[in-house]
């Protein structure tokens, strides 16, 4: 608890510190390439959308390739701020891991990095990327050796280490601060979109599209669209394998029940005495059986709504943005390129999408190659 | 007058400090860890803490992990967890079940303290429950008459420990050290300041926890503690043995050997 109130307390003065806002958006322009863009997807919205007009907001092209770049960059400092000296971090699909040691790397600090050990296997990419920056990769072998073994681990190192080192975590989740102040770093994704629609359609957009694991990438870009209430704001979870036993998919907010996990309440994939489930999904950064507790509260408002995507649909969007747009999505980013071209369908042309482009996939053709068979 | 403040009691009258094993439920099967508990209490422990398996055990380190996750693999559910505090309680031993907070939050915090009540339970141990999310189950504690042990980090400030021990019934659970359990050993100065910082808060019995495997380590801790709690050790016990009847004699040597300890150093 002592070391979450400080966060808390630390984070509460740096927010409003002109001189830590401005270092921060020193680096988030001037070295991850924020603004990102917002691209027109014309071929994907017309063949595969029902002819509805896709934007995609291009967290691809930011720096290490995902939006994760956004949160780090403001926990680094903060670490530094507090003068400690390592931070730790928790990885699935290996994006926050990488975005970590790279922000680490910027700033001379300490990284280690817990992933589950089928996760380091399917995105090898990435683990030699970290490695390469000089982190240390820690696999980690309890459990289902997925996101939510790597995060038990690294909460157990944090308990021990806390006085020198910071826990870096990568979603809208686990205790307070922790929700609030990830959810801070990655609203810049929603404040750029809602402007640069603006600019390109002149209107918003009829639906906000992203894929939910944790949930950081759609905090991101909903926060800013809560106010709009024409804006429908939807989440794609995934589905997994499609046999419909929860413990085959990681859709915690569309299966699940409420919980405590990781040090929130929130939607879990639990059983009938409170075992977290494991979980099942084609992609290791959504495959995590909590979910951020403000998409919880999203939820239970009514004010975004949440479907689950399939692994088979995942794919099936994935293959389609590369054909069409020439763009190699990841596999998280693909459940809600997929999203949108259901609900494109459902809502037809003259509908206006926006599409979160989370990440981009290069660290997915293995997975892709061996599902294609190409 | 709960049965653990009883074993307190006891233990204070004897002029030496209370020693408090933990086993998990169903490890490595349900008999055997019940046979285990048994043994503990013969051999001279005064309180059993029962662990509920859970998916996530965020305190625990390898060993017990890897205990309670086997014990979930086996099947082991909640009303296995009851059945071995029936069985610690009719022998005459206070038992307390060290949950996660979960499992309880599913069941209902009210229908677990009737049925922890009617096994024969003593009370919870909460290592991830905080005061501010305690509502429920002090309600429910205060009506079925259950024991609510909280606890206490190194790290804790004076509020905190104000905040904590003002909730705790049967004794406070004073964390050694910063950490996981099985993996550091415990440093007296640290736990001894932690336990002198938590009786400026209150009367309560105050038992160190985390980092004692040793007949010495519990000999050191009962100098100033009013209990020695120790977990890992024993599951390790239990683990290690190529069959469950080795294991549970060894448990049972442990506990002597444990029992000594704190009888030592007064």
């Amino acid at each position: 608890m002592a070391a979450i109130e400080q966060l808390a307390k630390e984070y509460e003065a740096a927010r409003t510190d002109p001189e830590f806002t401005a270092e921060l958006a020193d680096l988030l322009t001037n070295y991850a390439a924020r603004p990102t863009l917002v691209s027109e997807a014309k071929r994907f919205g017309a063949e595969f959308c029902g002819g509805a007009r896709v934007l995609l907001k291009r967290e691809d092209l930011a720096h290490t390739g995902s939006h994760k770049i956004n949160n780090v960059l403001g926990q680094v400092l903060l670490t530094r701020r507090m003068g400690k000296t390592r931070v730790i971090a928790e990885t699935g699909a290996g994006q926050h891991g990488v975005a970590t040691a790279t922000a680490c790397a910027l700033l001379g600090l300490e990284c280690a990095v817990y992933m589950g050990e089928e996760d380091t296997r399917r995105q090898a990419l990435n683990v030699s990327r970290m490695r390469m920056l000089g982190a240390e990769v820690i696999p980690v072998t309890a459990g289902t050796r997925t996101l939510k073994d790597a995060m038990n681990e690294a909460f157990r190192d944090w308990v021990t280490t806390v006085e020198t080192t910071h826990y870096c975590i990568g979603s809208v989740g686990g205790p307070h601060p922790f929700p609030m102040m990830v959810r801070d770093f990655q609203r810049i994704i929603g404040v750029e979109a809602r402007q640069q629609v603006l600019h390109i359609a002149g209107r918003l957009p009829d639906a906000v599209v992203a894929c939910v694991g944790g949930g950081s990438n759609a905090i991101g870009v909903f926060h800013a669209f809560i106010p709009d209430q024409a804006v429908r704001l939807i989440g794609c979870e995934a589905g997994g394998d499609g046999d419909g036993r929860p413990e085959r998919t990681a859709a915690t907010l569309t299966l699940g029940s409420p919980g405590v996990l990781h040090g929130m309440r929130t939607y879990l994939l639990q059983d009938d005495e409170g075992q977290t489930l494991d979980t099942h999904s084609i992609s290791a950064g959504l495959d995590y059986p909590g979910v951020g507790p403000e998409h919880a509260w999203l939820k239970d408002t009514g004010r975004a709504e949440y479907r689950s995507v399939s692994d088979a649909e995942a794919m099936e969007g994935f293959a389609a943005l590369c054909r069409t747009e020439g763009i190699i999505p990841a596999l998280e980013s693909s459940h809600a390129i997929a999203g949108a071209m259901a609900l494109g369908r459902e809502l037809g042309p003259g509908a206006l999408i926006l599409v979160n482009l989370s990440g981009r996939g290069d660290k997915d053709v293995a997975t892709a190659s061996a599902y294609f068979g190409v | 007058m709960s049965t653990v403040s009883t074993a307190f009691e006891k233990a204070q009258a004897e002029d030496r400090a209370a020693l408090v094993g933990y086993l998990p439920a169903g490890f490595p099967d349900k008999e055997t860890a019940i046979r285990a508990a048994l043994a503990m209490c013969e051999a001279g422990a005064d309180v059993i803490e029962v662990g509920l398996p859970y998916s996530d055990p965020l305190m625990d380190g390898p060993v017990i992990a890897d205990a309670v996750y086997r014990a979930l693999k086996g099947g082991t559910r909640i009303a296995d967890v009851f059945d071995t505090v029936t069985a610690i309680a009719d022998a005459g031993t206070a038992a307390l079940v060290m949950t996660y907070w979960n499992p309880v939050d599913k069941y209902g915090p009210d229908a677990f303290a009737r049925d922890l009540a009617s096994a024969g339970g003593a009370g919870l141990i909460t290592p991830d429950l905080t005061p501010e999310e305690a509502g429920p189950w002090l309600a429910a504690s205060d009506h079925h008459h259950l024991d609510r042990v909280f606890l206490v980090a190194p790290s804790s400030t004076p509020t905190r420990i104000e905040q904590i021990t003002k909730l705790c019934r049967g004794f406070v659970y004073a964390v050694s050290l910063m950490g996981i359990t099985g993996t550091k050993e415990a440093v007296s100065s640290v736990a001894g300041g932690t336990v002198a910082r938590i009786r400026q808060h209150t009367d309560l019995p105050v038992a160190v926890g985390l980092g004692v495997n040793t007949r010495d380590q519990a000999a050191d801790v009962a100098a100033f503690a009013d209990g020695v709690i120790v977990g890992s050790a024993f599951v390790r016990r239990l683990a290690q043995a190529p069959a469950p009847d080795e294991g549970v004699a060894a448990v049972r040597a442990l506990t002597a050997d444990l029992a000594e300890g704190v009888r030592r150093s007064r």
